[in-house]
């Protein structure tokens, strides 16, 4: 067959990983551009980011363990993305993921022999997700029904979900003992999740990955999948095909809702044992920075989770080490987020 | 300095090479030490974590002491690797983290991992036998400067009416807004203090909300215990009312109305703490103190006090620091009308009592929500 298009210098696939790595350095040497004019030397700077985040076990488990709850809250803004959604509401279905998550489990571990444990991780992971998915349910009936903006009936909904969650964690919910934090009953510690084997991360990790493997999965190898996307490409068209256009959006949204909700459900199992206000340091929000980087395809969430999670493990060390402000790794993720939208204009057009 | 040539000095320091080679490190006769300092929210909040810093900056003056610190670190795992960052990548040896919610179970987590390094919280948990051994908690009974504001605001009120701008419902809040309160009462009965809580520790549009309503509901003297009070003095300044600080000292931020302000002085227990580490002293589990010891002092008085209200404040402070005066005794009302201290009951701010504290006392308008 001959050729119909003119041969490309570069095929589409060599682009389409060219781009986002050559975006990323971009965006490094606009930092170090940054650095060299507050006075610090930049080299002395990207060898502490290197320190800090990737060069050792240490940094590496550093990185991913900060990592861990942003690969679900990237996936909670990735999924409702495929319907052409902007869903940004995960830190709320969080919130509710982490109550309901504190309530299920520890009935259940108590009626457990200790081998069996993990059930009751079952039931609070389950929880968390019908949480979060059943918050965003309303988000995608909105939507769907009455077409109301799901990005502002998201965020609004998010505040009023922190709000229940304060109320019911320093009123009704409250353990007594809680004095000056307000939490709700204590997990007992032999049924927290532990760390993965050989790892000082916790199992939250393993989850998320394997969350973002299916997810690519399903909707890149599935008919569901692909009505989603052509749903969330054109709406009139998925509809005049006789696709479920509202039942599509309300599943993604659910979907999207879930994995927020896991999150917080993990966040409690796994590292505070109880629902408190910590749970909520921003997991949801950053996630919509991870989603945009990764454009929204669950496998590069990955990637771009752990980037995140290492630049917060080396602001850590610049911090400490060069006596930079905490707002220097802001300034590298904003210049990052920046080249990394700004590299779109070059990538292949079938990406 | 390149980041090779540091390590090697570093690990020279640790292992003593240094002095047998008669480096000036030498000449001093205490072992260096390195303290790692963490803090959730800015240095340079004028509050909470400003307090902290201050003290950490008075460390860093202190010879053979090397401070690394760490800003809006949240309560997650990102502390636990901060601890753990500080003892393997800086060689910290006592650790300092300084939220309450560092506690459990980040500090108590990290610790039995690290037995070696001590760890400082600031909040007073430290429960023998339940918490490792390794591990302490400080803290500073502040109610008492609370009070001595109250009784300064309570003279300078022309509207008899002051404002309390809290975050959360919880003890340690409940009890500064009684102390405050009472101070004001001792100088005029008449006197009430209106409370509105805004639901957490930094929520700057709310704080300049509640602060303007306030104003518009009468009050002519506002206080706050909040993370960062910087919003409220503001507030209150631009409104042309007077103000009472907390935390750290924000008189710049109110040249004309600020009055005087509860502040911490942590350089007391920081200084005590190091001095017994680096020392190999046994292990402080449980240091506090208030006025008298020194973790609590005053603003200096705003140019606006009057001789006569800088008087009755004197006097209030000087017998709360020889502890002549106990704040909270029988008998006291709640707001509602109930007895919550028996006539005859004393409660030394030493008491544990006071630390599950539920109520707001009688001249407090407001109720604790939920």
């Amino acid at each position: 067959m001959p050729a119909t298009t003119r041969p490309s210098a570069l095929s589409p696939s060599l682009r389409g990983w060219l781009v986002p790595v050559g975006s990323v350095l971009a965006g490094l040497f606009a930092f170090g551009l940054f650095v060299a004019a507050i006075g610090h030397n930049p080299f002395e700077v990207f060898a502490t980011i290197a320190e800090g985040g990737f060069a050792s076990s240490f940094a590496w488990q550093n990185t991913l363990l900060r990592a861990a709850p942003l690969i679900l809250t990237g996936l909670a803004v990735a999924l409702p993305a495929q319907a052409g959604l902007v869903v940004i509401g995960a830190e709320g279905a969080l919130a509710l993921g982490a109550l309901a998550a504190s309530v299920a489990v520890s009935p259940i571990a108590a009626q457990l022999p200790s081998q069996l444990v993990p059930l009751a991780w079952l039931a609070g992971g389950l929880a968390g997700m019908a949480a979060g998915g059943a918050w965003y349910a309303l988000i995608g009936l909105f939507r769907a029904r009455r077409g109301l903006n799901e990005t502002i009936s998201s965020l609004l909904m998010s505040y009023i979900a922190i709000a229940v969650f304060n109320h019911l964690v320093e009123g009704p919910m409250r353990d007594a003992a809680s004095l000056n934090k307000p939490s709700t009953l204590p997990l007992p510690s032999e049924s927290m999740i532990g760390s993965l084997p050989g790892l000082e991360v916790h199992w939250g990790l393993l989850l998320g990955i394997v969350a973002c493997l299916l997810a690519q999965i399903v909707i890149s190898r599935s008919t569901w999948g692909f009505s989603l996307r052509v749903a969330g490409g054109n709406p009139r068209a998925a509809m005049l095909v006789g696709l479920p256009v509202g039942t599509l959006i309300v599943m993604a949204c659910v979907a999207g809702g879930a994995s927020a909700g896991l999150a917080g459900a993990i966040e409690v199992m796994a590292v505070h044992g109880s629902a408190n206000a910590s749970v909520l340091a921003g997991y949801g929000t950053t996630g919509i920075l991870v989603s945009f980087m990764a454009r929204h395809q669950p496998l590069a969430v990955i990637p771009v989770a752990v980037l995140m999670g290492g630049i917060a493990a080396a602001g850590s060390l610049l911090q400490r080490r060069l006596d930079l402000p905490d707002a220097t790794t802001m300034v590298l993720q904003g210049l990052l987020f920046v080249a990394i939208l700004a590299g779109d204009a070059f990538r292949p057009k079938d990406q | 300095m390149n980041p090779s040539r540091r390590s090697m000095l570093r690990a020279a320091g640790a292992t003593g090479i240094v002095s047998a080679t008669g480096l000036p490190l030498a000449a001093h006769a205490q072992a260096p030490i390195t303290v790692g300092v963490i803090y959730v929210g800015p240095r340079d909040d004028f509050g909470y974590n400003q307090a902290q810093a201050q003290a950490a900056a008075i460390l860093k003056k202190m010879p053979g002491v090397k401070v690394v610190e760490e800003e809006k670190v949240p309560e997650t795992v990102a502390v636990q690797k901060t601890m753990e960052a500080m003892i393997t990548q800086d060689k910290a040896s006592l650790i300092f983290a300084t939220s309450f919610g560092y506690f459990d179970p980040h500090v108590l987590k990290v610790a039995e991992k690290y037995p070696n390094v001590r760890f400082e919280h600031c909040g007073g948990l430290w429960t023998d036998g339940k918490h490792p051994k390794n591990v302490g908690s400080f803290f500073g009974y502040i109610d008492g400067a609370q009070y001595v504001a109250g009784v300064v605001a309570g003279h300078m009120s022309k509207t008899k009416k002051l404002g309390f701008v809290a975050a959360k419902p919880i003890p340690q809040v409940l009890r500064n807004i009684n102390a405050f309160t009472m101070g004001a009462r001792s100088v005029d009965p008449s006197i009430t203090t209106r409370v509105i809580f805004t639901g957490d520790w930094s929520m700057p549009v709310k704080e300049a909300e509640a602060t303007n309503s306030l104003i518009d509901q009468g009050v002519d003297v506002v206080t706050c215990h909040v993370d960062g009070p910087k919003v409220v003095v503001e507030t209150a300044e631009k409104r042309g009312i007077m103000s009472c600080g907390y935390h750290a000292s924000q008189a710049a931020l109110a040249p004309k109305g600020y009055l005087t302000g509860a502040e911490w002085d942590w350089s007391t227990p920081y200084k005590e703490l190091v001095e017994a580490a680096r020392n190999k002293k046994p292990m402080i589990n449980f240091l506090r103190g208030g006025l008298k010891e020194g973790f609590v002092k005053m603003s200096p008085y705003g140019a606006s006090v009057s001789p006569a209200a800088k008087a009755a404040g004197d006097a209030a402070r000087a017998s709360l620091t020889t502890g002549d005066f106990v704040i909270f005794k029988g008998p006291l009302k709640d707001n509602k009308g109930g007895t919550v201290i028996a006539g005859g009951t004393k409660l030394e701010m030493t008491n544990v009592e006071l630390e599950k504290m539920n109520y707001l006392v009688e001249g407090v308008v407001g109720t604790i929500p939920a």
